[in-house]
């Protein structure tokens, strides 16, 4: 066992010739890419998040009524697949608080690489799970009365795309913020999570529910989601559902990041 | 080993620190983890930080590698300011944490590349560079492996070999050896005094292990309370103490005796401390001096019976400075500041 490294001794009184340092894109990438790498080593590891929706599809999809214009299934198929991205997308901060254990986190706050790379990266790695479990379930789903559009289906993802980025952003931001105490990470993506999917009426229409209740729906960015992932998954293209949709997904994508990267700045 | 080298404090040192501070805040209490200190490290050092938890060790280390903020004071390293400069700070320095640098669902082989990534080498680069790494440290077969699967010793040896990447010619290494078996705690340190000797790579380290410091480090800044309480090479620390010469004798009386006549020989510079028939000299050259003040008590009719000769340790030295020995401070070590700078 010989640590035998090859470079020549060179010392200068200040590193007069650091090597030119990757910019912010080619460190985001190389976060990017180091967190999906445990992801392409080990597929199954998506499935993870897709246990409860799986459950979900499996359990509620026999209850669903008859309706008259295509089948239940289209209608209830969208909110599963946007309970999915905001499952895998809020647990993906656990990763995070496990590095904080562990300590590679440390050891990356003292790389070269940017405060604001670490935390974009990780968040925009959320899409390529979000995808893989999209594609599962429509997988599982289609030889069902399901209809595929594969053009609108696009769209709608691209949606969920940004929402995921934005949800996986404030998990990471609750992760740093809960430092190395594991327990209150959990608590609070727990405490929150369910009211969310609730309230977006993902897996009961919130159609005649109180008014307190819609209006609790109608703050929730989730709901506009859901609605414009539904219309889509329809083969239909109702332009304002659609732009709330992305509106809403834009929006949490923004304020996901804002508060990762402020998080993520004051990590030490 | 030890080597009474004497440290070369270049012109520009690498590390300089002046009125370096740092307070945390804890349950509305102000703990001064770091108080004031003044410190130079020079190119090719190999110096180690000693004192018990919570000294300030690894709160230093910290301040020096950017992960948190002086409460006041200067700090500069590679030449460059700890605060007004971080990312030049990182650029320029490896660093090896108390806990693993590999994320424990990657791969080694994994890390190691996404390091050299970061530091700005070529894909070819990194992964030529990683394979030479796990190479040297014997990782070759498990670098496809989770890093949760990895042994402690594994591991270990992956953290360093992760820090040494871009080939730091500066490398701090926080409590590099705590959690190791004595035999992987030996290997480390032999890891390291070449990385020093082969590389000329200044090296900073923290332990609280007395063997650590003596065996590997030139240099031995001693800390305790944050403060810097000793400051020299571990065998000039120790031969201002002395050895320890332990004298049996048949009764009470002739042990009096024989340390009366043990302070007459060995003059003012030693000290003589008799218990009941045992007589106890801490003298500089002690060991040397032993064979003659054993001839000489024969002369005078007092046999010495048992005799035991040994040289100071860095833990004699801390109890001289500090009137507790490191073993104990250690051993109960509760209040832990440098947990409060892990944790801040």
């Amino acid at each position: 066992m010989t640590a035998t490294i090859e470079t020549p001794v060179v010392l200068p009184a200040r590193e007069a010739r650091l090597p030119k340092p990757p910019g912010v894109i080619a460190d985001t990438w190389n976060v990017m890419v180091r967190e999906l790498r445990p992801v392409f080593r080990e597929p199954a590891s998506v499935l993870f998040a897709m246990v409860q929706p799986l459950v979900f599809l499996a359990l509620f999809a026999p209850l669903l009524p008859e309706v008259e214009d295509g089948s239940a299934l289209q209608w209830f198929v969208p909110g599963i697949i946007a309970m999915t991205a905001l499952m895998g997308a809020s647990f993906t901060g656990a990763n995070l608080t496990q590095e904080i254990v562990t300590g590679s986190h440390e050891r990356l706050l003292v790389s070269p690489l940017s405060r604001s790379s670490l935390l974009v990266g990780r968040a925009l790695k959320e899409i390529v799970p979000m995808l893989m479990q999209a594609a599962i379930i429509v997988a599982v789903v289609t030889p069902f009365s399901f209809d595929l559009h594969p053009a609108h289906l696009l769209v709608g993802v691209l949606i969920l795309a940004g929402f995921s980025v934005g949800i996986g952003a404030l998990s990471f931001a609750l992760a740093l913020v809960s430092k190395d105490q594991e327990w209150l990470f959990w608590t609070v993506q727990q405490t929150l999570i369910f009211p969310v999917l609730l309230l977006a009426g993902v897996l009961l229409p919130l159609e005649g529910a109180p008014g307190w209740l819609q209006f609790g729906s109608q703050l929730n960015p989730l709901t506009y989601v859901v609605d414009a992932e539904r219309a889509l998954f329809a083969g239909t293209f109702p332009v304002d559902t659609v732009a709330y949709g992305a509106l809403a997904s834009l929006l949490v994508a923004a304020f996901g990041l804002a508060v990762g990267l402020r998080a993520m700045r004051s990590s030490s | 080993m030890t080597t009474t080298r004497t440290h070369p404090r270049a012109a520009r040192p690498v590390i300089r620190t002046e009125g370096l501070t740092r307070h945390f805040t804890r349950h509305k209490a102000t703990v001064e983890a770091v108080r004031g200190l003044d410190l130079e490290v020079g190119r090719g050092e190999l110096v180690a930080f000693l004192g018990p938890n919570g000294a300030g060790k690894s709160t230093t280390l910290r301040l020096l590698t950017t992960l948190i903020e002086p409460t006041s004071g200067t700090a500069e390293v590679a030449g460059y300011d700890v605060v007004r400069q971080r990312r030049e700070v990182r650029r320029s320095i490896g660093y090896v944490g108390q806990g693993n640098a590999a994320g424990h669902a990657q791969r080694g082989r994994d890390e190691l590349v996404s390091q050299g990534r970061a530091f700005g080498l070529s894909r070819a680069a990194a992964y030529a560079r990683a394979e030479e790494l796990l190479e040297s440290f014997d990782l070759t077969e498990q670098a496809m492996r989770p890093v949760s699967t990895l042994s402690g010793g594994q591991r270990r040896r992956l953290d360093v070999a992760i820090g040494l990447v871009h080939t730091p010619t500066l490398l701090f290494l926080d409590e590099p050896s705590t959690g190791l078996d004595p035999q992987n705690r030996v290997n480390l340190q032999e890891q390291v005094r070449r990385l020093h000797d082969e590389l000329g790579t200044t090296i900073v380290l923290t332990t609280h292990y007395l063997e650590e410091a003596d065996a590997i480090a030139d240099r031995v800044v001693v800390i305790d309370h944050g403060r810097v309480i000793a400051d020299d090479t571990a065998s000039r620390l120790k031969s201002g103490l002395g050895d320890l010469v332990t004298l049996g004798f048949a009764t009470e009386t002739e042990a009096t005796t024989g340390a009366w006549h043990a302070d007459l020989a060995l003059g003012s510079s030693a000290e003589v401390v008799r218990e009941g028939t045992v007589v106890r000299v801490r003298a500089p050259h002690g060991a040397d001096a032993a064979p003659g003040l054993v001839t000489e008590l024969a002369w005078q009719g007092i046999p010495v019976t048992r005799m035991e000769v040994v040289s100071a340790t860095l833990d004699d030295v801390f109890l001289e400075l500090t009137g507790r020995s490191l073993r104990e401070t250690d051993a109960k070590s509760e209040s832990d500041t440098d947990n409060e700078g892990a944790a801040a």
